[in-house]
This record gives C-alpha cells, structure tokens and sequence, in this order.
C-alpha cells in the first residue's frame, strides 16, 4: 500500500535528481579540470617565486695580472613591518645601526608612503638601509636574533683597485628600459655594464643567473623551496677578463695629465694591445658606485670640462705637425719625394707657408722632419697633387691617390674593436672641395693648409697612436684593442675582431727607415731633444695645433727604442701651447716608465704633474 | 534474545557502513593535507594538527553508532517530540550561551569542545517530521495535511536563521520539501521552489526592486556573495576572492592532481577554510579530476543507496526518516560542492563526513546511524 504506483514514480524523480546532481557536478570538474587550462598558470603565479641568484660578475686584470676590477659584498637592511612587532626594541636598534630615533622614524615613514615606494607591503622585507659595508652591519649581525623582522641581504658591487682607468673600465648601473626591451635576460633592477669594457663585454662578465623556485603563501611570506629545489638553477660567474693596459703607465699618464684637458694612448706596436688610454679630467672610478653613483654622475655631467667625454677616443683635432710623417710617407711613395729630396725654406719670410723655426736652407727630408719645416711641406705637397701635370684632372686624381694612401693609416674611420663610441675623424675628400670651391675651383694652394696637418683634416688621439704604432712597424698596423681574449670570447660578447690581422698602409716598408731617423733626430737634435732619454732610443715628433678656439694644443707622437720598438704613444694636451713643451714630456715619461719600469726624471714629473691648466 | 540480538547485527546494511567508513577516511587523509605545512611536518595521528582530532572525532563517532545500533529502534519514534522540544530549547539558549565565531551565533563551550547545535537539529527534526506522518492513516491529501510538518521544519530554521545568523544551515531545512513530495505532496511545490528561486535571481540581476527592500531579507555579506555568483559584480579580492581561489585550485590540479601534499594552493592558505567548508578543493587540488569525480561518484551512490534503503522500509516513520536523511546529504553535497566549484553562491555548510568538525561528523554520524539501526530491524517490523 506504500509503495503503490505513484509513490514508486516519485522514488525515481527523487533517484534522477541525485543523478542529475552528480552528473552536473562532474561535469562541472571535468570542464574545470579537463578543459579549461588556464587555472595552472594562474596557482603558479600564486604560490611559485622566482628568485633570482645573481653570479659573481667577471674580474679585469690588466696584462701583468693586476686585478683592476672586482666585487665587493655591501649589505642591505631590511624590514618586515609585520613581523616587528609592538614592543619592537627601536631604540636598540637605532643604537646599533648609529641612527637617531628620528632618522628610523623618517625612514619608516618614507618607506610606507606608496607614493614613493610602490611594492610597500608590511607582510614583505622593505629596504631599510642599503650599501652598508660589512662593518657597519657587523654588529647588527651579532644581534639579529633580538630583533625580530630584520633582515641582512648581501648584493655585490664593483670595487676598484686603483684610482684609474675610469673611461677604459667603464662602470656598472641599473638597467633601463632600452636595456630591458632590447635584451630579454634582464629583468627590473638588474645591474649591466655602461661604458668601456664593463659595456663592451657584458655578455660575458655577467656570467648567467641561477634561480631559486620557492613557495610563498597567501600573504606573501617565503615558505621554502619547490619540489626540493628540483627546478632550482645555479648561476655561473661571469668570465675574468684580462686587459692589453699597463696599470703603471696608465696611472703615471692621468697623474701628468692632471689639471690637464687632453688625452694619452700608449700601444704595444707589433700586437695593437693598447697599453694605457687616458683621458683628462677624469674621475675615480669609485665614485660611480653605490649609494651616491646617482649623484656623482649628474656632478660629472654638469662639469664644464665634460670629463665623460672620452678625449682618447672622442676628441678630435687636425694633427699639426705630427702629420708631416704621412706627408712625408705618401711623397716617398707617390715618387716626389726620396731622402735627398731638398726644398728652400726663407724662416718666417716663406709664402705661402712661414717656417716657425730657425735652420738652414734649403733641408732634406731628415732634416724637415727634425726641424719641423713647414715651407718643406708645402713644397712636397703642392708636388705630390701637382705630378703628372697640373690640369684639374690629374689634381683629381692626385688628391684621391694621396687621401687613399692617407686613410690607410687608420685615419678617417673607427677601429672595428672593442672600443665603443669611437669618433671616425676625417681627411675630406676631393668632392668636399668641389662642394665648396666648385669643381675648378681649386688647387694645391688652396688646400696647402693639409700640408701642414692643419685645416680640415681631423684625427683622434687614438689614430695619432696608431700612426705612430704603423710607423714603427714599418708599415703595418694591427687593430688596437682593450682585452686579451679568444675567439670563442670574443664571439660570445659580440665584438668583431681579428687580433693577428696586420693592417698594411699602401706605402712600402722601404720608405719608412729615413721618416724613422728624421724622428730619432727630433729626439736628439730637434724640438723634443730636451725630453728625450738617449739610451732608450726615442723616436717622436711634437705638434702644435693651431686652436681658433684658443690656446693651442700641443701634441706629440713616437715610438721606442728605434730598432725594436715596443712602445708607441701619442700625447694631446688641449690649449697647453708648445708640443713640445706640455705633450713631449708626457710621452716620454710613458715610454720610460714602459721600458724601464721607472721614471728616474722626477723633477720633471713632479713639474708636469702639478701644473694647473685647467680651473 | 540471542536470536534477535543476531537479527539485528545481520540486518545492518554494510554497503552504507562500508561507504560510510571510505568517506570519512578519504576526508580524514584530506583534512591531514588541506593542514600540511611544508614546512613543519606533522604526523596524520598528532593532537597538534586537525588531522588528529579529526582521527579522535572519527572514533567517538564509531562509538556513538554503535551505541546507537544497541539502542531499541523504538526509542525515536516514542520520544520523537520530546527530543525534539528540547532541541527547539537548546537551539534558542544558544545565541545566549554562544561565543561570536565568524558572524554567527551558533556554537556553544562544552568543556574543551565546541558544540553547534544546529547540527544535530536536522535529526530531531528528521525524527519529528517522521513520527507526524507516520502516524495510523496519515496521508497527504491536501494543504492542510502538511501545515504541521511545515511548522516542525520551520520554527528550527526560523530560529537558526534569524536568531543564530546561519542561513546556510537553516537552508538545508530545505531538504524537507523533498520528502514531502515524496509522501504525496504534489510536484507543484517543487515547481514553486524553482520558480521562487528563479525569481529571486532575477530580482537581484535585473535590479528591479529597490536596494533597502532587499536588504531587509539579506545580509550584506549573502547578497555580495550571490551577486558574484551571477556576475553582477566582479570582486576578486572580496566576497569573489574564496571562490576564484578555490577554482584555481581545482583546475590546477588537472586530470590526476598534483599528488597528495603537493598542493601548493590549499597548503599556502590561498584557499580560504580549507579543511572544513573548502575541504572539496583539496581533493580537486591533489587528486585531480580523477579523485574529485571519484568522491562525487562515491556520494552519489551513497545517496541512491540511502533511497533505495528508504524505499524497502515496512513503516512510515522509517521511511519518511530515512528520506529525510537521503535528502538531508543530497542538499549538503549539492550546496557545498557547487559552491566550492563556483555554481552556488557562498554558503557556509559542511560537506558530510568530510569537513573537518566534531559537531558535524557527529550530527550526520546520529542521523546516519538511526536509519542503519531502523533499517536493520525492518525484519522484525514484518512479524
């Protein structure tokens, strides 16, 4: 009587909703679970942390395995304001860190402004203090334990030996946006290498980050590793980087040059290993670390002797006198000139060019260079563009010859090397002159300023050492360079270089002996007799260059000892004057320092080294 | 005596009590993982953790059904009222002697226990509604016929809903309907349930009546909380923020799981009340698709198996009792799951035997028990 008819069909409407229930409910599952991905990214993001573990960044070494360059651990102070707590011993702690209650109080304050510091969470370390040295958190360390929420990060910064080599070095910083875009290894905060070789061989100083995969909970507190640190990853250090520069000689050209705008490059003549590259006024590399980097870098910024800019590489000027080399070089070669090749020169009374010193008339090749003789020159190039006859055809094709045989110094371009943001310089060529003077518009003695390496030519000091390095050797140049490194180094941080490659001048080694004895007279007989060492067999030729800004620049290349040279320099020192009074001496102070490991001449040192030229 | 003392342990239904030990066991190792800490192990049998207690709640309550099996099964239909006026006492003590947890009103101290009385009501009325209607030659003829049922089921809900601010529990009151309708109520009033709730959405979404009329019937907290449900108002870090988490937990944990004590959501608090009214997102977490429908499945035929008890039943009493319970679990699998998979609004009830809770555990472990031991003596109602 109960289980009639109707009451059995309400038994299975009520049996089909429970199924129905449970058919509803799995389905649900199975779309949550089966179908729709996208709940696995989002619990990762909830629960997973990424922890990056920085590598140690590469060392630098110069070529005698000084370190240069190398980390320093400095120590952040940080904070979890949740886990202070109420009676947080504030005073004790100010005690220790050598603060005052106000200063914890105004930093607290700034802390938990969100305008001013984005990511504030009380659940999650703040920065309290950072950069602190292992000193000033030493007994901080000791006492941890009796303040609860406190914590002490390690990071690394660079430190520096010595107070040198800033604009070769370089210096590390925060990395931009450009940074972020262009590379995606980077990631917010992370540090990269600006300027010089920390910029130019990034890649392989950074070396590669590790990663730590750790768990977090709902309110963001650290809860151990992930899966046993199954996908942890350890960081590999960056590579030790060994540079070309002699520490010594670079120090000794920035100490000379002190008080000094100009530059100083030294170059190992058979390798192209560039032994100092300076550049003055310039700044210790340790002011562009750590907490006042910021403000050092504007300080430098604003300096009205733009001591960023890096003179060796950046500044350019027509090489005066030194250029009379090349002349002399691309004459041998075009056939106008041999060395019994005389010239007539009447001193301040020679047109269109007046000779500035006092010789006798007429001079040869060896002794125009010794004696700097600009009628001499003049003469030689006006017969160099106008050989082969004197139509503006031939003028043509005399000055792209001669522009050609020029360039091949290494003039008028950037070394493809591991130095960046190079100026190219600039020897114009004849269609300049068209552009100017129109096509007929021009001849030998309208450009007779080049002659002299004056007007339009434009040279960096670092193609000044370069032309004395390809002097040296005799007629081949290799591409000057920073680091020692192998090909496989190389290719990884980017820079395209070949080492070994000698870079022939298109004038034949047989016309370099007499420009080489025409230097060594300068040393001995000529305008840098009074700088030179004898023994070390010094080569040179000094320059002044005419400045329409002001002073003149005074200028100097060489190379020595004469028979095996094994060093070549150039030296600009801007509105100084003479060459061979301010540019001369700081030359010869490196080569004697490089080749005797000594500069026995120090009154001469103590001399240059302290004059002011600059305020 | 000894002839009838076997008749009664031979007629208990081991498949419930099979089904019934697998459900409390997979919760009991569910509490022991929703609690895992990563970083503090701790043993699935130490007092320290819920998993432990639970262990302790899971053994009284064999105890109380054994108890319970060894009771005469007259018992609840002779004192059906009177258990079930001193309930209507207790559960009107309560909001005086109770201790404010999370908004409501409904736990009271004993000793070192908590005890929420609401959860026993819904077998004290269970046995109440059922000695009414198995009373000699009651039948569901009209209207009239359920006003005192009505009344039996709505003074606890009246009291747990406004005095104790429980509406969740008061809710599962709603279980009723379907027993009446099984005794003979027509199918309209489920219709009308349906409807009234159908209603009730679109009210809310289409926003067509005024704001403080609504609020008059619900709490601020209940009315964001069905609003997120249907969308209205999208709020992750509120009243949104239990669900989405709890759904990011179930669907990370793909077709088998992260495996048990890998779940990083449950384990790392991003899943609010986990062990007890979110202990469903464990299962999904851990055990995937695989083990989550497997549980669903599983209660399922518990709840079939329930019904089919029901139907087999010689007497009235036993039968409207043991619908009551059959609906009483479906009600709780229905809202709780559904809400934990994000198809309910937020409503706070536990999952029968899993949830982590003495009082619970206890409440459905009576309510369960009485209808093994009515059932188990149906031999003897035939002589």
């Amino acid at each position: 009587m109960i289980n009639d008819r109707y009451h059995n069909r309400c038994s299975i409407v009520l049996r089909g909703i429970v199924i129905a229930v449970a058919s509803l409910l799995v389905l649900r599952l199975f779309y949550l679970q089966v179908i729709d991905s996208s709940k696995v990214d989002k619990a990762d993001r909830n629960a997973l942390y990424r922890q990056t573990i920085y590598p140690s960044r590469g060392l630098i070494y110069d070529r005698n395995g000084n370190l240069l360059v190398f980390n320093q651990s400095v120590y952040d102070v940080m904070l979890t304001f949740k886990e202070m707590g109420q009676d947080f011993d504030t005073l004790g702690f100010c005690k220790v860190m050598r603060i005052t209650r106000q200063d914890f109080e105004n930093r607290l304050n700034e802390i938990s402004d969100r305008n001013r510091n984005r990511g504030f969470s009380k659940l999650t370390p703040q920065v309290f203090m950072s950069l602190l040295s292992k000193e000033d958190v030493s007994v901080l360390q000791e006492s941890l334990f009796s303040f609860p929420g406190v914590a002490i990060r390690e990071r690394t910064v660079r430190d520096y030996t010595y107070q040198a080599a800033a604009h070769v070095l370089g210096n590390v910083g925060e990395v931009n946006q450009n940074d972020l875009d262009r590379d995606p290894y980077y990631a917010r905060g992370d540090y990269s290498g600006r300027d010089g070789i920390e910029r130019c061989y990034e890649k392989i100083l950074r070396g590669t980050k590790g990663v730590e995969v750790l768990m977090r909970d709902a309110h963001g507190r650290i809860q151990g590793s992930y899966h046993d640190g199954e996908l942890d990853r350890q960081p590999q250090s960056g590579t030790d980087i060994q540079l070309t520069l002699d520490i010594r000689v670079q120090m000794l050209a920035e100490q000379l040059l002190q008080g000094k705008k100009g530059s100083a490059v030294a170059i190992e003549p058979k390798t192209g290993e560039i032994l100092a590259l300076v550049s003055s006024p310039a700044w210790d590399p340790k002011q562009l670390v750590g907490r006042p980097r910021s403000k050092n870098y504007n300080v430098l910024l604003n300096d009205k002797h733009k001591p960023l800019l890096n003179r060796a590489i950046q500044a350019q000027y027509p090489p005066g006198s030194t250029f009379k080399l090349i002349q002399s070089l691309v004459g041998l070669q075009a056939g106008v000139l041999n060395e019994h090749t005389m010239y007539p020169c009447s001193g301040k009374e020679s047109t269109p060019i007046k000779c500035t010193h006092h010789h006798g008339s007429p001079v040869d090749l060896e002794s125009a260079i010794e004696q700097s003789c600009n009628p001499y020159y003049w003469q030689a190039f006006r017969d160099i563009l106008q050989a082969g006859g004197s139509s503006n055809r031939q003028l043509h094709r005399n000055y792209d010859k001669w522009r050609e045989r020029v360039l091949s110094f290494g003039f008028g371009s950037a070394f493809d090397t591991d130095i960046r943001n190079q100026y190219k310089g600039s020897i114009p060529d004849s269609k300049m002159y068209d552009r100017i003077y129109g096509k007929s518009g021009w001849k030998a003695i309208t450009i007779r300023s080049l002659s002299i390496g004056q007007g339009e030519i434009l040279v960096t000091p670092l193609q000044l050492a370069n032309e004395a390095a390809c002097i040296a050797n005799g007629g081949y140049f290799v591409t000057p360079h920073l680091a020692r490194l192998g090909k496989a180094e190389l290719d990884s941080a980017g820079v395209p270089q070949n080492q070994n490659e000698k870079h022939y001048a298109l004038v034949d080694a047989c016309h370099f002996d007499v420009v080489k004895r025409g230097m060594a007279r300068v040393m001995t007989n000529g305008t840098g007799r009074h700088y030179a060492v004898p023994e070390l067999n010094m080569c040179g030729k000094t320059g002044t260059v005419q400045n329409p800004h002001g002073r003149d620049h005074a200028i100097f290349i060489g190379f020595a000892p004469l028979e095996d040279p094994k060093i070549a320099v150039a030296v600009v020192v801007e509105n100084a004057g003479f060459g061979a009074t301010w540019a001369a001496p700081v030359a010869t102070m490196m080569m004697e320092q490089y080749l005797t490991d000594t500069v026995a001449r120090t009154d001469l040192y103590n001399r240059i080294s302290t004059t002011q030229l600059i305020n | 005596m000894l002839n009838q003392r076997n008749s009664i342990w031979s007629g208990i239904d081991w498949i419930t009590v099979g089904m019934f030990l697998a459900l409390c066991i997979i919760g009991w190792v569910n509490i022991y993982a929703a609690g895992y800490s990563f970083e503090h192990e701790s043993s699935i049998v130490s007092w320290s953790n819920r998993a432990g207690k639970q262990f302790v709640w899971i053994i009284t309550a064999l105890l109380m059904g054994l108890i319970i099996i060894l009771i005469d099964e007259h018992t609840y239909q002779i004192l059906g009222y009177w258990f079930y006026g001193i309930m209507i006492l207790i559960l009107l003590a309560t909001p005086v002697l109770a201790h404010d947890i999370k908004g409501s009103l409904s736990w009271i101290s004993l000793g070192p226990v908590s005890i929420q009385p609401a959860e026993f009501a819904k077998c004290f009325t269970a046995i109440a509604v059922a000695k009414y209607m198995g009373r000699y030659g009651y039948e569901v003829k009209g209207w009239k016929d359920l006003v005192v049922p009505f009344l039996l089921i709505g003074v606890p809900m009246f009291i747990i809903m406004v005095l104790q601010d429980e509406t969740g529990s008061a809710l599962v009151f709603g279980a009723f309907l379907f027993v009446f309708y099984r005794q003979g109520m027509t199918g309209k009033f489920l219709l009308f349930g349906a409807i009234a709730v159908l209603v009730g959405v679109l009210v809310l979404k289409l926003q067509i009546i005024p704001d403080n009329w609504i609020d008059m019937v619900l709490q601020p907290h209940q009315r964001s909380r069905i609003e997120v449900l249907l969308g209205i108002k999208d709020d992750p870090r509120g009243a949104g923020y239990n669900v989405a988490q709890s759904l990011i937990a179930i669907g990370s944990g793909r077709f088998f799981g992260k495996g048990f004590l890998q779940g990083t959501q449950t384990k790392l608090n991003f899943v609010p009340e986990q062990d007890t009214d979110f202990i469903f997102c464990t299962i999904g977490e851990e055990w995937g698709f695989f083990g989550s429908a497997f549980v669903v499945l599983l209660y399922m035929a518990f709840i079939l198996r329930l019904i089919t008890l029901a139907e087999r039943q010689r007497d009235m009493f036993s039968q409207v009792y043991a619908y009551a319970v059959a609906c009483i679990f479906l009600v709780h699998l229905t809202i709780n799951v559904g809400m934990v998979l994000g198809i309910m609004p937020v409503i706070g009830i536990p999952l029968p035997f899993f949830s982590y809770g003495g009082s619970s555990l206890w409440g459905f472990t009576l309510l369960l028990f009485i209808l093994i031991r009515l059932d188990a003596s149906r031999i003897n109602k035939m002589l």
